[in-house]
């Protein structure tokens, strides 16, 4: 933020003020309101006729922001023309127009947990800091210290380049029935361990009931891997040190544990299971536990697809036996490097990221935003779809967040590997052999991403 | 000179040649502009794709980096890289049955729909509908029936008392069951094929087999499946290319899982090309399969040639 905003006020100054405007009297009043906007410089319609062009995931969010729009041209002037592409398309295109060196957008929206290191290396989008620290560019309410530490770390680069604004944040968590708990007089599991336990007291598959669910598809499985590991306070890449954790002791223990409630507690033919079919054997109350992201939630409290409604409990990932932590994922949006309507992409983002628009995801259910203060706006958290605990998961998870997948280039390539691997075990493989495997395998790929 | 040599002078003398008769091919240039717009096009379309690809298939090339000449190293990885050699064996095996039987229950459908019976042009109708649909809608709808706990199918296998199925949810079935969705949508393409050459067979040999005292059976060995089979090998060469070429059914419905169990050529292709940015090592799986599917085209033509009635 720039000294401009930082400037505080001291008590005597504020009594100085105090007596010039009360010797100035009505009169002088108009003068001093008039320097006053011109001290803060900041102008919405200062790109006035100018047309941006946007590239959006499709998603919910996205849909939010092209909805208001209009109320976007009607404060600054700048036209939008938006398109949203489903995601594994839009990073594709993002991939190869980034790589042409000619995008044919001015915005976009970006991964961070698949895209942040590439994008980086890249040069895909601008830093950030210049535009924030302009006090003619950034609206003085513009507030960056609102955005949580989750989304911020996601979007900021090892050198401190803040190449995207993060606008949404997906924490991983435990969803589970409160009705089946109920029923089998278990409690919320305080613990990795008693995930375990409890998954063996609720699963009764005769009645067509499984104790826990979560993603066996390779690559999708990654995220259940690394939720676990994280419970032993290291991410699957020393972020540091760039050293892979991925075969040690407490990789194993995390394998281990994917491996054990997948194969036996979880409904079978689960090692193809993606997020969908995982949703859809909770809703459908088939399973008693869910771990995955919170941005799942919406569909199982709507009674026109759910059989759950209003027994969903949303639960903080349970510590593991050396650390608690959520594992997150993040979107951002950044301004193009090769755009030639700098200013007006960033007004765009500004206007995207700002506190109202961010409060409405929260309202609308379409996702937990990256700032922190629609939580701590009743109106935020006054859902008439979702209960306290939602609210309180995703607030709660904010503060214990941790990557859910390494910052790397290859990140794509990590996921296949050790989703096969992964796989593997659920097929009866050795799990510290088939890590040891695959951690040799990926090894060189990281090697020759970090050289080219 | 008899009568006949001599009406064919005289044609030839009075009548205009047949078309190319005897004429030398002119190959002068005023001619040339009108090959310009297919040459172009040819050029465009398929020759320079080709040729780029093989150039690609030579380079050290992953999008976002530079390139480098590599030689054949690309060739040589592949022949070391364990999931090709799997995804080649998984597209042979998927492609054998997806052949196979379409060809065996559309031929049947053939025989079936070829003979009268009530409601037959509905019937036929509803035989060939799965033809018309979407291979992505459907593998959605398929995908969600294959749902081992909520899926309508092991719904249905419990009413009649069968154990459940893990469909596609499983390594060891998720091969037969996605070519279960295969056969169930392009048979109907076979059955219209078969049975186009069916309404083209002459009567006289059955006729003839009637007198000689053949039943239904010498009847369909002897003179149906050989004055068919022409038929069935144009059915046969569509079938093995689009096997060969299948991708949407396998990536919507089981992603070439679980694991690697579903990968086919198509799939790890489209991994190293579209999610891993490998365009160089991409191209030279395109090189090689480009050469697996002309091979195998021309063994299926060489034996449809040979498969002609005349010949």
């Amino acid at each position: 933020m720039s000294d401009y905003h930082r400037t505080p006020l001291s008590r005597r100054a504020l009594l100085k003020a105090g007596a010039g405007v009360s010797a100035l009297g009505v009169l002088g009043a108009p003068a001093i309101v008039s320097r006053a906007n011109a001290q803060s410089k900041f102008d919405w319609k200062r790109y006035a006729g100018e047309k941006i062009d946007v590239m959006m995931v499709k998603n919910p969010r996205a849909d939010l922001l092209q909805q208001a729009e209009k109320e976007f041209f009607d404060l600054t002037g700048i036209t939008v023309s938006s398109e949203q592409i489903p995601e594994q398309q839009q990073r594709q295109k993002a991939m190869i127009e980034f790589s042409s060196g000619r995008p044919t957008f001015d915005v976009t929206f970006l991964a961070l947990h698949v895209q942040k290191r590439l994008s980086y290396k890249g040069k895909w989008t601008e830093d950030l800091r210049p535009y924030i620290n302009n006090p003619e560019m950034t609206s003085p309410d513009f507030d960056l210290a609102d955005f949580g530490a989750a989304g911020m770390n996601f979007a900021t680069q090892a050198d401190g380049a803040i190449n995207t604004l993060p606008q949404f944040v997906d924490f991983w968590m435990l969803y589970y029935n409160k009705d089946i708990f109920q029923k089998k007089g278990v409690e919320y599991p305080k613990s990795m361990d008693e995930i375990v336990t409890a998954a063996a007291k609720l699963n009764d598959p005769a009645n067509g009931i499984n104790g826990f669910v979560s993603r066996g598809l390779k690559n999708a499985n990654i995220p259940v891997w690394t939720s676990w590991l994280l419970g032993q306070g290291l991410e699957t890449i020393d972020p540091k040190t760039g050293k892979l954790n991925t075969d040690g002791a407490e990789a194993i223990w995390a394998a281990e544990l994917y491996r054990k409630l997948n194969k036996d507690y979880a409904p079978p033919g689960t090692i193809g299971f993606n997020w969908n079919e995982c949703q859809t054997s909770f809703m459908q109350g088939r399973a008693a536990m869910w771990l995955d992201g919170i941005g799942f939630a919406t569909p199982l409290e709507d009674p026109t697809k759910s059989k759950i409604v209003g027994k969903v409990g949303y639960g903080i990932t349970p510590p593991g036996p050396k650390a608690h932590h959520s594992a997150i994922f993040a979107d951002g949006i950044g301004i193009a490097q090769a755009s030639k309507k700098k200013g007006a992409a960033w007004y765009y983002i500004q206007w995207a990221c700002n506190k109202a628009n961010q409060l409405a995801m929260l309202k609308a259910g379409a996702g937990s935003p990256a700032r922190m203060s629609p939580f701590s706006n009743p109106e935020g958290t006054k859902s008439a779809m979702f209960p306290k605990d939602y609210f309180e998961c995703m607030s709660g998870s904010g503060k214990i967040g941790r990557p859910g997948l390494p910052q790397i280039i290859p990140v794509t390539e990590f996921r296949d590997i050790f989703g096969v691997a992964l796989t593997n075990t659920l097929s009866g493989a050795d799990v510290a052999s088939e890590l040891k495997k695959a951690t040799e395998a990926f090894k060189p790929v990281l090697e020759k991403s970090e050289q080219g | 000179m008899s009568d006949s040599s001599a009406g064919a002078a005289l044609a030839a003398k009075h009548l205009p040649p047949a078309a190319g008769a005897g004429k030398p091919y002119d190959f002068s240039r005023k001619y040339w502009v009108f090959a310009v717009p297919a040459t172009v096009i040819i050029l465009a379309v398929i020759v320079f794709p080709w040729v780029f690809t093989v150039f690609m298939s030579v380079q050290d090339w992953k999008i976002g980096g530079g390139t480098e000449f590599v030689g054949l190293e690309n060739f040589r990885t592949l022949a070391q890289d364990q999931r090709f050699r799997d995804s080649l064996w998984i597209t042979l095996w998927f492609t054998v049955l997806a052949v196979v039987a379409p060809i065996v229950l559309g031929t049947f459908a053939a025989l079936v729909f070829h003979r009268e019976f009530p409601f037959r042009g509905i019937l036929r109708t509803v035989f060939v509908m799965p033809m018309m649909a979407t291979p992505v809608a459907v593998s959605l709808v398929w995908k969600m029936m294959f749902h081992p706990q909520l899926g309508v199918l092991n719904y249905l296998l419990s009413l009649v008392g069968i154990p459940p199925s893990a469909w596609v949810f499983s390594p060891d079935t998720v091969i037969p069951t996605l070519v279960m969705v295969e056969v169930w949508h392009w048979t109907p393409l076979v059955m219209l094929i078969v049975l186009g050459g069916l309404a083209g067979l002459p009567k006289e040999p059955y006729e003839s087999a009637v007198i000689d005292g053949a039943n239904e059976w010498h009847m369909f060995r002897f003179i149906t499946l050989p004055l068919l089979w022409p038929y069935i090998m144009i059915a046969l060469v569509i079938r093995t290319i689009d096997a060969l070429k299948v991708f949407d059914i396998i990536f919507v419905i089981s992603e070439g899982g679980p694991g690697t169990a579903s990968e086919t050529l198509n799939i790890f292709l489209y991994l190293q090309a579209f999610q891993f940015y490998k365009i160089g090592y991409a191209s030279a799986v395109v090189v090689i399969f480009f050469f697996i599917i002309v091979m195998l085209s021309l063994l299926l033509l060489y034996v449809r040639q040979k498969s002609k009635w005349n010949a």
